[in-house]
């Protein structure tokens, strides 16, 4: 029942618009559903089953609202509802209004009002239609810790009023970065696996490219939108190979190139080229282009250090951040600069004393430079912070060879 | 729908030079646009009286409910479609620096 996901989002997001009530238009979609389950297998499916749902999760609204005459919102709810069926009666779900609605509710889960952590819980619920054990399950919580997180972001939007609807100009243009965050941390938590080692993660990275795709149809003149996309292509490209078949983690290095997905990396530099094309660069459109030259080269040696360097220096000019300084350190030393790349990671070792990366890059550098107990204290430190299992054996491994003084 | 618009001042703040005037501009503003419905600014912390329940006694102490680093300096309730606008007004109130201001709806019967 493939099409029950897909379409239950849509009705989802349209009757919360109209309701101006998530709850309600889950529950009645919810209905609807077992509705359906019940009468298709006997009656047949009808013709057009979006259609089918919309109606009949509509009329269940209807139902909730009567049942609930007291609440001061329900005739409010039901006029809308009965204008918007005199209104538009006969554009039904295929109408364009159904991908403003599904836009709307998007900007209503990431809004800044809500805590990082319900809006991604409230994106995977809402848009995505991921179940809320599965949510659950990807994040490492509690089921009923999630279920709790997301009562609490429905009752916040609902009880402090938070608007179900795209932003007008100028509010637009602060609200999309974090709708495009939180689809780059639901792939991330996918990608980076913060924690244990479970397929489940793995579906994050493809609901995250979902969620970002969607965007770029409903925002094609953003071309931020278009680089996150391209970004999540061109590093999903790398699935296979980042782990062997033990589990252990594979550097760049380590990565067997001609095994990468070409299909995503072919559509990650079309999709990157489009939105470079608008003229309107920004962090995600960047770090896509860093991407992209990774998958340009046949092996780390013959990559173009010196424009993924370049790149970092324009990233950390639109966007500045600890992480990227740190990255740009590494472009620098694989460009040949490992002294430079050193001096750059200690100016941000402070702020990224937490960060397993930092002190991984420091130890790394170190070797590279023969300072070999420096190196082994910085992978100790490393060692101290890695949550990943894989990530952690990698490291036990790295600190074993540069004990024994071979390099790579 | 209303909000109140709660102001935070951190403790020990010295006064800024012409917060009243700024106070004063942000209620002109916000009540030409038929947003503001009340508002005042707390006296001193130190004029604080608080009251505690215990059981069926009632006891009356001096000072505020809670020692904290930051007090309560004054509010605001506004009228508004909905939470961006209400933080769309609330951009306008004139905060001290280290301030804070914490928008809460109120319940509606």
């Amino acid at each position: 029942m493939g099409v029950f996901r897909n379409e239950a989002g849509k009705i989802v997001a349209t009757l919360a618009r109209l309701l101006g009530d998530i709850d309600l238009a889950e529950d009645a979609v919810q209905e609807a559903l077992a509705t359906a389950l019940e009468r298709w297998p006997r009656d047949g499916v009808p013709d057009r089953p979006g259609a089918w749902l919309m109606t009949t999760a509509r009329n269940k609204s209807l139902d909730h609202i009567r049942r609930e005459r007291t609440r001061a919102t329900a005739r409010e709810a039901a006029l809308r509802l009965h204008i918007d069926d005199e209104g538009d009666r006969s554009s039904g779900l295929d109408s364009s209004a159904v991908g403003d609605d599904r836009l709307a509710l998007l900007f209503t889960c990431c809004h800044p009002a809500l805590a990082p952590e319900a809006r991604v819980a409230l994106t995977l619920r809402l848009i995505g239609g991921l179940t809320t054990p599965e949510i659950a399950r990807a994040f490492l919580v509690q089921e009923s810790t999630m279920a709790q997180r997301l009562v609490r972001a429905k009752h916040k939007i609902r009880a402090a009023r938070i608007p179900i609807r795209v932003p007008p100009q100028p509010l637009l243009a602060e609200r999309v970065p974090s709708v495009l965050s939180v689809i780059y941390l639901i792939f991330n938590e996918g990608y980076l696996a913060t924690a244990g080692t479970d397929v489940v993660r793995d579906s994050l990275c493809d609901e995250a490219i979902r969620l970002a795709r969607l965007l770029v149809l409903l925002m094609p003149e953003e071309p931020e939108a278009a680089g996150l996309l391209a970004l999540l292509l061109l590093n999903h490209s790398r699935r296979g190979e980042r782990q062997s078949a033990d589990g252990q983690l594979r550097t760049l290095r380590m990565q067997e190139r001609s095994r990468w997905d070409q299909a995503a990396i072919r559509e990650g530099r079309e999709v990157l080229e489009a939105a470079l094309a608008r003229h309107r660069p920004g962090r995600y459109q960047i770090e896509a282009a860093i991407a992209a030259v990774h998958s340009e080269a046949s092996t780390v040696e013959s990559t173009d250090w010196a424009q993924i360097a370049a790149l970092y220096v324009t990233l950390r000019d639109i966007a500045p951040s600890p992480i990227a300084a740190l990255n740009h350190a590494v472009a620098i030393a694989e460009a040949g600069s490992p002294d430079t790349a050193l001096a750059l990671a200690d100016d941000v070792a402070e702020s990224l004393d937490d960060y397993h990366l930092l002190h991984v890059t420091r130890a790394e550098l170190l070797v590279r430079l023969g300072r070999t107990d420096d190196a082994i204290a910085a992978y100790d430190r490393a060692l101290e912070l890695v949550r990943n299992d894989a990530e952690r054996a990698h490291l036990q491994r790295r600190r074993a060879s540069a004990l024994a003084g071979t390099t790579r | 729908m209303k909000y109140i618009l709660l102001i935070h001042v951190p403790s020990g703040a010295p006064a800024e030079a012409d917060m009243i005037e700024r106070h004063m501009a942000f209620a002109q503003a916000a009540g030409s646009r038929g947003k503001l419905v009340d508002g005042a600014q707390l006296e001193d912390i130190a004029t604080a009286t608080t009251l505690r329940r215990r059981a069926d006694e009632t006891i009356v102490t001096d000072g505020p409910h809670m020692e904290t680093k930051e007090h309560l300096g004054g509010y605001y309730v506004i009228d508004c479609g909905d939470l961006d606008e209400a933080i769309e007004i609330a951009k306008g109130v004139p905060l001290n620096d280290g301030g804070a201001l914490e928008i809460r709806p109120l319940v509606e019967h």
